[in-house]
């Protein structure tokens, strides 16, 4: 496996670590104003801890177990499905025909959602079940995509430790800007992030498809880098004509655009 | 009993929001795209054209449909 390749493993997965880890901490944020700290800390504690068992318990047998080929072609799938819908959407944001993820709005809804639930009990130390388990929720859901992200591209090129690696140092790194901005997480440019690994995950899902299926990529490894050059230039373009079409008013609403399209 | 049978449909769930959601055309997409790498192993050159382009054309389609729905048009 060549230095290139795992370079772009590496920025696949911190970068979509970034993006859900963002997310994720804006449901752990308004759990814990809402609901107080120590529950919303310790969901999301769990949550990481179930997250890091998965890792674990579904990649280190694929590596031994699974015929080499066969997981390619697998994750390829997998790893398509992924970036193609990640593509897609920050296509459509990008060119203004759908809301930009607005974490704001998403830390004021999950806020006033928890609040209206919270009668009579003001945020404090003790134990809240609400909010460990909106907390556990939250990264639960945002971390599985990075967990599959992890465990298919770490195992399709036997680099597992680095991909948890590139994962954890991503969740730590948001964990601690978080810690220090607490709700101004919106600064984040999650859809430019989203942009970037969709085309790195397109390029590999179609990478290991041809390899796992037999089709060799001319060059071996390199054929990743110029797929990432193929995909960035169809991307802008897309923007680009996509911009050209009458323009249409984005929602007012990101939070609805979220939930009706994930 | 219930509890499994709670835990088995929540799998489901995840998987079919993961695999198909809202964009069945990309997941049909990329059984496209697998089914003919695997057919045209034996035609490197022809795979080596066909993939890449099919993944764009599906990528286009998608992101047009995803605008179409936007307007409320079919």
């Amino acid at each position: 496996m060549s230095t290139s390749s795992t370079v772009v493993l590496i920025l696949a997965v911190f970068g979509a670590s970034t993006v859900e880890m963002v997310e994720a901490l804006t449901i752990v944020v308004a759990a814990g104003v809402t609901r107080g700290w120590r529950s919303a800390l310790e969901g999301a504690a769990a949550a990481v801890v179930v997250l890091a068992i998965i890792v674990l318990v579904a990649g280190v047998p694929l590596i031994h177990y699974v015929p080499i080929d066969a997981l390619r072609v697998v994750v390829g799938a997998l790893l398509l499905v992924l970036g193609l819908g990640w593509l897609r959407k920050s296509i459509l944001r990008a060119s203004g025909h759908k809301a930009l993820h607005d974490e704001d709005a998403i830390f004021a809804a999950t806020s006033a959602e928890l609040a209206g639930g919270a009668a009579g009990s003001a945020p404090g130390r003790r134990r809240d079940g609400v909010g460990f388990a909106v907390a556990f929720k939250g990264v639960f859901l945002e971390g599985m995509e990075v967990v599959l992200i992890v465990v298919s591209l770490g195992a399709s090129q036997h680099r597992l430790g680095i991909a948890a690696v590139a994962a954890g140092s991503a969740a730590l790194i948001v964990g601690i800007v978080g810690a220090l901005v607490a709700r101004q997480l919106s600064a984040v440019p999650e859809n430019t992030i989203k942009l970037a690994v969709g085309i790195m995950l397109t390029s590999f899902g179609l990478f290991w498809v041809g390899e796992g299926a037999g089709v060799h990529w001319p060059g071996s490894d390199l054929a990743i880098i110029f797929l990432v050059g193929l995909f960035f230039v169809v991307t802008m373009g897309s923007i680009a004509w996509m911009r050209a079409l009458r323009p249409m008013a984005a929602e007012p609403s990101a939070v609805a655009s979220e939930r009706v399209e994930k | 009993m219930k509890a499994l049978i709670r835990a088995v449909r929540a799998f489901g769930s995840f998987w079919w929001d993961f695999l198909v959601g809202d964009t069945p055309e990309l997941f049909v997409a990329v059984v496209v795209i697998v089914t003919l790498a695997l057919l045209l192993r034996h035609h490197r050159e022809v795979a080596l054209v066909l993939l890449p382009v099919l993944t764009v054309l599906f990528l286009a389609a998608s992101t047009v449909r995803g605008r179409q729905r936007r307007e409320g048009q079919p």
